[in-house]
């Protein structure tokens, strides 16, 4: 396990998750994430090629409900809470580009 | 201020009414909240109505319920319909959510009186309510600390005596930390015990709502109403709530008590000295000792932060600008989110965000969130080896007592290392809570911790009351 985090990782990982970082943010977080990574080292030295992973305690299994209609939030109250909605749905800006 | 035991058996007995409570609580909140940043949305009218309903069931021969007048504070990352609901971020400034949480739903049946809305860390996602878009909470102990976090301001709330009870999330520890930085009760449920629908998801796995409360029984008391099946939370454990006030006086003659080296090493000595005398308080009482060294343990913190924030950077995804919240506007919708996402997480937030998407990513996945899982897996395989043996555990809740505001912001990993006796607790998925237990530096309190198994609040609530008792709080 490697933890000499790059700048250009954390560039391309905040690119993923929709955040723009600036210069010096760029150089705090490479600092910073790299700090947490090292630490997460101690886990590199242990053999767990057999051990099981774990995503949830308790081991989930699919819950189904009785499939019964029942009411359903307010479309009027919850669009009013959205920053912008026409005609019954959200609004948002602009998904494609001009027609060539 | 009263407890709340002591409320609903005032209110039911006539003696005073949840009017009247709620007037004394709103005082309290007045006198010291603009000083101590608690409450970030005081909802009076909603308060007052909820009041007047249980006076009035009351005045015609109802029983008012389990929680009859019982003002109570609300963190904010719990949803309470048409109340504004923040999670202490600018990304859901002005959002007023159009439902109503499990728990908010089960108190109000029960006739607690929701006062208000609690500062928190953004998210949840900090020990010392220092990350709050809104301004730190102030420790009401002593104004110059921090109240611990992230559900800071519901400790707060309730160490400051504006209300007896409140409403915490604990995720890797952010219930039992402030409960002991603010000398508290604050139990960390088993997870599934208590709904976690309408509870705003920080890491989905680990999230579980939890009370505060001055006394043992009164948490009992708030837990025993929030607790029980919701077909709404697919997690939700299928049996209703257990009986736990009857419990409270059960005593710990007989349990074996393990005392783990892990949840005490590194611990500044005044709280290794108050475990160590609670310890002989619970072998007084009956309990029979036995030193364990669990050394899964110390990877929690490794493990931890690397789960907590792949599931972050998951569940943190919604915040686009397109349905809630804020949206800052660009050319296109790719834009819209990212500048939405860039103005409105704070710091904490991004550094999760992107340590959780580094982990989860192509050529990392298997050295970093895969090994992580695997770890967790050790971790609850050690609990249930240490569980054959043993009937509880006991450690520290927090490595120190409540510290000074910017003493750890500027390093990240030392504030995450103030969250290392608590976070094993939630990998597992068992129950943990934290009892105050004497004082420490500068007369802080000190807060102990007692770990269980799956479902074992029962038990850990009565080995809390011993401790209540041993520390002059009959």
């Amino acid at each position: 396990m490697s933890s000499s985090l790059r700048r250009e990782d954390v560039a391309k990982v905040a690119q993923l998750a929709r955040l723009s970082l600036s210069d010096d943010e760029l150089d705090k977080f490479t600092e910073q994430l790299g700090q947490v990574l090292e630490h997460a080292n101690d886990m590199g030295t242990l053999n767990l090629e057999n051990v099981v992973a774990t995503a949830h305690p308790f081991g989930l299994i699919n819950v189904v409900r009785d499939d019964v209609v029942r009411p359903s939030l307010d479309r009027s109250e919850v669009l009013a809470m959205a920053p912008d909605a026409r005609d019954g749905r959200f609004a948002v800006p602009r998904i494609m580009g001009e027609a060539p | 201020m009263k407890s709340a035991f002591q409320i609903v058996d005032e209110v039911r007995r006539g003696a005073t009414t949840a009017a009247a409570e709620l007037a004394t609580c709103l005082d309290a909140v007045r006198a010291r909240n603009e000083e101590l940043n608690v409450f970030l949305y005081v909802d009076e009218e909603g308060a007052a109505a909820a009041a007047s309903r249980v006076d009035g069931i009351l005045a015609s021969g109802g029983d008012g319920g389990a929680l009859a007048g019982v003002p109570i504070a609300i963190k904010d990352n719990m949803c309470q319909r048409g109340i504004p609901t923040t999670c202490s971020s600018k990304i859901l400034e002005g959002w007023r959510p159009p439902y109503n949480a499990t728990v908010l739903d089960r108190l109000l049946a029960a006739g607690a009186v929701p006062v208000g809305k609690t500062n928190l860390d953004e998210f949840a996602m900090g020990s010392s309510t220092e990350n709050s878009a809104f301004g730190p909470t102030r420790n009401p102990l002593d104004p110059s600390r921090v109240p611990g976090g992230s559900s800071g301001g519901s400790a707060a709330a309730v160490a400051a005596g504006m209300t007896p009870l409140a409403l915490g999330s604990d995720t890797g520890g952010s219930i039992r930390q402030p409960a002991a930085l603010c000398g508290l009760v604050g139990v960390k449920p088993t997870y599934g015990l208590v709904s976690r629908y309408g509870l705003i998801a920080f890491a989905s796995s680990l999230d579980q709502i939890g009370p505060f409360a001055k006394t043992v029984r009164d948490a009992a008391m708030l837990l025993e109403v929030i607790a029980g099946h919701d077909p709404m939370d697919s997690t939700s454990l299928p049996e209703q709530s257990p009986s736990l006030v009857a419990h409270v006086g059960d005593g710990v003659a007989g349990k074996r008590v393990g005392v783990v080296r892990e949840l005490i090493e590194g611990a500044d000595q005044d709280v290794v000295d108050a475990v160590d005398r609670a310890t002989r308080v619970l072998a007084d009482a009956g309990a029979t000792l036995v030193e364990l060294s669990i050394p899964e343990l110390r990877l929690g913190l490794s493990a931890y932060y690397l789960i907590a924030p792949a599931e972050a950077s998951s569940n943190l995804a919604r915040y686009d600008g397109v349905r809630f919240g804020l949206r800052v506007n660009a050319e296109d919708v790719s834009a819209m989110n990212e500048a939405t996402r860039t103005a409105g997480f704070g710091a904490e937030v991004k550094r999760r965000i992107m340590l959780g998407t580094y982990a989860l990513s192509a050529g990392y996945y298997d050295a970093y969130y895969g090994q992580a899982l695997k770890v967790r897996t050790q971790m609850i395989d050690a609990f249930r080896r240490a569980y054959r043996e043993v009937d509880l555990l006991i450690g520290a809740t927090a490595p120190s007592v409540a510290f000074e505001f910017g003493s750890k912001t500027s390093n990240p990993m030392s504030m995450y290392l103030s969250d290392v006796f608590t976070i094993p607790t939630n990998l597992a998925g068992e129950a943990a809570l934290s009892v105050p237990f004497g004082t420490g530096e500068a007369g802080l309190p000190v807060g102990v911790q007692l770990l269980g198994p799956g479902r074992s609040e029962g038990l850990l609530l009565a080995g809390a009351r011993v401790l209540e008792i041993a520390d002059g709080r009959p």
